[in-house]
């Protein structure tokens, strides 16, 4: 017996669903459409008396106030007969929140027999419309047919659960050829080479047995891109020089270079930890998502987060998530549906989708979301960037883990599903047109409550010592976490004691699948019982699936029977090194001349209107950036808290002013002339943000995440080696060790045409750094009016990849450069300066350079300015208005300074280049004088602010 | 005495932590307890003076807001939410702690039998929003607002707060009994509209107790604002002395001195 309850918003009360479907029909240029009803529909499968679905229908689903219901029947509407309408569900396997937390709701009223419930929602469109616009909305709009359906009058509802006979599979290879090889690691979806296909051929001759599927799975996914890195390890010829091993030759090089005594555990552990006080360290992690975004924006970013957390949570004995970070790239949002490519999701669609899954899972976890930014651009249309981050607080004395033997393997949290199989081995994959349909597999759905529960149990489990070892599934799923944390030991698995979603999945799957919200433990054999009464008295699922042993072997069996069998050796040394060619050349770039034009008031407006400028606070105000309570600097600042900050500044302990400084540099436009000066450029960004806020040099860590296009092709690999030299060469003058990282390669499309259109080169820096005292804080809006306004750093004419150039469709050569020692000295100086509390508003000049800095500082404020670019210091290249106004130029800031602070400010500037260039206004102007004092802007700051606002005030 | 103050949690409460500290701050003992120690009768809220239900996403907000939590409090635990609110207590709801209360029957007045007459739902705007908001405190019997200033100033972040009486008797009632305690407002006189109103509650209320000013349910965070820097505008106006959220926990801790 199927009941069938519906709900719909009264008449006289707002439908915020109905409205918001209905401006995205007209975001679709679909017309016609007057009106939206919106429905929540509750499928309950049972036999339930008439009163029993009455108590479930008024009490536990309506809201008596403001909801209408009805029951085995539709709402109506006056409109209602004339309206087409369409009801989406969700896909056979895919989670469905709201119906498990119903079910527990109707046992809490007291009702049995309800077996199961599943939710749907049925919309109403009022108006004309062609079957080709009807099914442009369920498509586009409505649906996501990776993981939703039409649900047709009469159509099944509750499918019974598919189930499967056990069979244990081995693969044939030991006799097969290079060809056979190729075809198995193809139609297997393994990803695996012909190299490392022998390699295991080899392994399993000299065994004399056919590897299991199981034991092919377990290889593929543990030698796979996403869990190796074997490009970035592997040998790079370079330009005729052999790098073994990039990341140790850089990244890593750095870091034990420095040997800082506060970094704690760097590049081991799942996310890299520094210390934070005497009681207390922090840990930083930044993932990306990008494959899973890309096909389902919002389970893809809801479990990109999701994942991200549970790295803090599973490094070291587990930290408490503290603050969590995106950073995304789009195609335009503004791009018309005509010239989007076949198999390509919308950019708006895209956007909205991930910002709704970064919001509904960091807010539901409770973790504020206080540092981000977002970047456009065409090449991403096939490719979206989904990167978040999550910093981690974890007490000094728990920061390693001791795996021994005999120890019980629990595996905590959510259940397992079919849901992600492949997602490792799939990420290392170009996407193609038909991705959309065919890895629909690889689509998780996140749950954040059940995470919650987890990070609040094992928190307690942590404090009381009841486990030893703690690891996420994540990429990989069970193979991976048990597979890496256990190397050292080996361990041997029952994989039919794992909790199951629902029944029917091989021993295979069981064991790669990427569901959600798992974290595995070692619980010494005396408190396993109190591990379990813990996790039972919140409601979490714990559950012994087997042991570590002595033998360095993963030994998986199901039901009794062997299924796999690995030396840990094999798995994690055998596979053979990748040799990849790489070269690099400077591209040849001419370089623009156009004139100077006389008014830059309207170049300035366009460039804040810019969609890589605009303020994004559509995005940011759908995070709660105040959870927790320890917010010192928020991402909006200013007179009307919308002003846009340059990093954020947290204190972890409500009881202390020690706080953590967050910001990033990302800035793939110039990675196309030079990806040494991206790189160069994104951690001069990054620093200068946390400089800014008054943070300091002192104990500052850095995060690489590299997206990258297919480094197969050895122009986009070498582009990304001088990336990496970059990255050793500012981190080397500016002390600040890389502390973790991660790549994500193969970010490619295959058009229809067979075209493969590539991301440019994408370089995301993240900068952590530990401010002692929160309230020496800066923000970046003009104070008062009558104070003084410095330029700190050098203006150069280097306008490749800047705003202004594109403006001009003009090309440029130079891209900014950073000047390392001059940087060191002016940073150092700023923070003095900060730290002695003279300075009264700072902001860093990047995008847009003075010009923009300048305005959004003043309409921030809500004062005017008076500027002259006549002494700022620059280049004897710099002999345009334009280009002094616009010049991206790294290591600048304008600062703000109060009369009675001048001589001490200057002081300390005494070794950098700096200039006093005008004042803050009591009036609501912002005037710049040119180099000759004439006016070259003039503008009302409340014009220039909605400029600046307009683009994405999306309702 | 020192008051003890029960903060309870559930699944996918959120602002337990910062609640318990607010309370523990401003003078009195506050323990996290899970709702299914009280439901397993491990802990006794007799033991206990201040009942404070703080924000978060319970049970994900399924359903609705705070549905699922509210109904195991209707369901499982009203007598002794009854004894207690008798006894001369204190609840405060914050948040989705609001939403339980509504849900549950505690708000507008105590009374498990009555129908829903008020409820919390979407914002107008239909997404999740966080904003720092100026708030009105009226007149009322509420023991949590005594001697507080006229306006305060804390942040809002949630996607279904919009107040809603079902019918003008029933806001009537609630004028009468001066039980609107918190209005959204502005730092200055202007006309309050969105984004001052952040989410179109009904008469701008943002807050609102019982008739006894014993229980209180409120949108706003006061426990995100106990430390001056959490005040967005610290970096301009300079640093105030205490939180403006500190009143609210105090008052409710002096309630017991």
């Amino acid at each position: 017996m199927i009941t069938r309850i519906e709900l719909a918003t009264k008449p006289e009360f707002y439908d915020a669903d109905g409205h918001s479907t209905l401006a995205g029909v007209r975001d679709l240029g679909i017309n016609s459409v007057e009106k939206v009803y919106s429905f929540q529909v509750t499928y309950l499968l049972g036999d339930i008396g008439e009163e029993d679905k009455i108590l479930i229908a008024q009490n536990l689903l309506a809201d008596a106030v403001t909801q209408d219901l009805a029951i085995d029947a539709n709402i109506s509407f006056p409109e209602s007969p004339d309206a087409w309408s369409v009801e989406i569900t969700f896909n056979r396997g895919v989670t469905d929140l709201v119906a498990q937390t119903t079910l527990k709701g109707i046992s809490d009223l007291g009702i049995d027999g309800v077996q199961n419930t599943k939710t749907a929602r049925r919309y109403e469109f009022i108006g004309d419309l062609s079957e080709s616009e009807k099914k442009r909305i369920t498509e586009k709009l409505l649906m996501n047919k990776v993981v939703e359906h039409v649900l047709q009058p009469g159509s099944t509802v509750f499918f019974p659960a598919l189930e499967t006979q056990f069979k244990l599979v081995h693969v044939p290879i030991m006799h097969a050829d290079d060809d056979e090889l190729i075809r198995i690691s193809k139609s297997r979806d393994l990803f695996l080479n012909l190299e490392e296909m022998q390699t295991i051929q080899s392994h399993f001759k000299s065994l004399d047995r056919e590897p299991t599927d199981i034991e092919l799975e377990m290889l593929a996914q543990t030698w796979s891109e996403h869990c190796s890195h074997k490009t970035l390890t592997g040998l790079i010829e370079f330009n005729g020089e052999r790098i073994d091993n990039l990341l140790k030759q850089t990244i890593f090089r750095i870091t034990s270079e420095l040997d800082l005594p506060w970094c704690v555990s760097v590049f081991k552990d799942n996310a890299g930890i520094i210390e934070f006080d005497d009681e207390f360290n922090v840990c930083f992690k930044v993932e990306t998502h990008n494959h899973p975004s890309a096909m389902e924006p919002y389970g893809g970013a809801n479990t990109g987060i999701g994942g991200v957390i549970r790295d803090p949570l599973g490094t070291g004995l587990g930290a408490k998530p503290i603050i969590n970070t995106d950073i995304f790239c789009f195609g335009p949002a503004d791009m018309p549906h005509s010239e989007l490519p076949k198999g390509v999701l919308h950019p708006k669609r895209v956007m909205q989708g991930v910002v709704a899954g970064v919001r509904d899972y960091g807010n539901r976890m409770g973790i504020p979301t206080s540092n981000g930014s977002i970047f456009f651009d065409e090449r991403y249309l096939g490719n979206p960037l989904v990167y978040c981050g999550n910093v981690g607080l974890i007490p000094a004395d728990k920061c390693e883990k001791t795996v021994v033997p005999g120890d019980y393997i629990i595996v905590v949290g959510g259940r397992t599903g079919r849901d992600g199989i492949h997602g490792a081995t799939a990420s290392s994959g170009e996407l193609h047109t038909e991705s959309e349909g065919t890895w629909s597999g690889a689509v998780q759905i996140g749950n954040p409550i059940v995470e919650k529960k987890v990070v609040d149990t094992l928190m307690q489990a942590r404090d009381r010592d009841l486990y030893r070892a703690i690891t996420d599934c994540g990429a990989g799923g069970l193979s991976s976490a048990i597979g890496e944390l256990a190397e050292t030991t080996g361990a041997e698995i029952e994989l039919e004691k794992v909790p199951l979603k629902y029944r029917g999945l091989t021993y295979m799957e069981i064991w790669i699948s990427e569901a959600q919200e798992r974290m595995v433990i070692f619980v010494p054999p005396e408190k396993v019982d109190e591990a379990l009464e813990l996790f039972a008295s919140e409601d979490v699922e714990a559950t012994v699936i087997g042991r570590t042993t002595d033998d360095k072997k993963i030994r998986l069996r199901y039901n009794n029977q062997a299924v796999g069998e690995l030396g840990m050796d094999f798995l994690h040394d055998g596979m053979p090194r990748i040799i990849r060619q790489a070269v690099w050349q400077a591209p040849k770039i001419a370089k623009s001349a156009f004139n100077e034009p006389n008014d830059l008031t309207p170049f300035l407006h366009k460039i804040l209107s810019a969609p890589n400028v605009c303020s994004k606070e559509w995005v940011i105000r759908q995070y709660d950036h105040e959870v927790q309570a320890g917010s010192v600097l928020k991402p909006l600042v200013g007179e009307a808290t919308d002003g846009p900050g340059d990093a954020s500044i947290t204190r972890p302990r409500l009881d202390s002013y020690k706080a953590i400084v967050l910001s990033n540099g990302l800035n793939p436009k110039y990675g196309l002339i030079d990806p040494y000066w991206m790189a160069a450029s994104a951690i001069d960004e990054a620093i200068r943000n946390i400089i800014a806020v008054g943070g300091s040099l002192e104990e500052t860590a850095l995060l690489d995440n590299f997206c990258w296009g297919n480094t197969d092709k050895p122009d986009r690999l070498g582009s990304l080696v001088r990336a990496a030299q970059a990255c050793y060469d500012m981190a080397q003058v500016f002390s600040t060790p890389f502390i973790s990282g991660k790549d994500s390669l193969n970010n490619e499309f295959k058009t229809e045409d067979g075209e493969s259109i590539a991301i440019p080169p994408t370089l995301l820096i993240s900068a952590i750094s530990i401010m002692e005292d929160a309230r020496k804080a800066v923000s970046m809006d003009l104070k008062q009016p009558g104070n003084l306004l410095y330029i700190v750093g050098l203006t150069k004419n280097e306008m490749g990849g800047s705003h202004y150039y594109e403006m001009h469709k003009a090309s440029d050569p130079a891209v900014p450069t950073v000047d390392a020692e001059s940087a060191l000295r002016i940073f150092t100086a700023v923070s003095e300066a900060t730290s002695a509390g003279l300075i009264r508003a700072c902001h860093d000049c990047s995008e847009g350079g003075i010009g923009v800095a300048i305005a959004e500082m003043a309409f921030a404020g809500g004062y005017g300015a008076e500027i002259s670019l006549q002494k700022i210091p620059k280049t004897d290249d710099v002999i345009r208005n334009d280009i002094s106004l616009f010049s991206e130029s790294n290591s600048r800031f304008i600062v703000e300074v109060a009369p009675d602070a001048k001589i001490a400010f200057e002081e300390k500037m005494e070794n950098v280049p700096f200039a006093a260039i005008g004042r803050v206004m009591d009036d609501k102007n912002l005037v710049v004088f040119g180099l000759d004092e004439n006016i070259i802007i003039k503008e009302n700051i409340t014009n220039l602010k909605e400029s600046w606002q307009k683009t994405l005030r999306w309702s | 005495m020192v008051p003890r103050i029960l903060v309870l949690r559930a699944a996918g409460s959120n602002c337990d932590q910062e609640t318990k500290f607010a309370f523990d701050f401003s003078g009195g003992l506050a323990d996290l307890v899970h709702v299914n120690r009280l439901l397993s009768g491990e802990v006794k809220l007799q033991d206990y003076q201040i009942l404070a239900i703080p924000g978060g996403f319970t049970y994900g907000d399924d359903i609705s807001a705070g549905k699922i939590l509210a109904n195991e409090l209707k369901y499982k635990l009203a007598d002794a939410l009854l004894e207690f609110h008798g006894a001369g207590k204190l609840i405060i709801g914050i948040c989705n702690g609001f939403q339980v209360l509504v849900k549950a029957g505690l708000l507008p007045g105590v009374d498990f039998q009555a129908d829903q007459s008020i409820t919390l739902t979407h914002n107008d705007s239909g997404k999740f929003e966080d904003r720092w908001v100026y708030l009105k405190i009226n007149d009322s019997p509420c023991v949590f607002t005594r001697d507080m200033p006229d306006k305060v100033y804390y942040p809002v972040a949630h996607a279904e707060g919009k107040f809603v009486p079902e019918n003008e008797g029933v806001l009537e009632s609630l004028k009468e009994n001066k039980q609107i305690v918190f209005q959204y407002s502005a730092m200055d006189d202007s006309i309050i509209e969105y984004p001052s109103n952040p989410n179109g509650s009904v008469e701008n209320i943002a807050g609102i107790c019982d008739p006894t000013g014993r229980v209180l349910g409120m949108m706003p965070h006061p426990e995100r604002h106990i430390d001056p820097t959490n005040n967005p505008l610290w970096t301009r106006n300079g640093l105030s002395k205490e939180g403006d959220g500190v009143a609210i926990f105090r008052n409710a801790i002096m309630y017991f001195r």
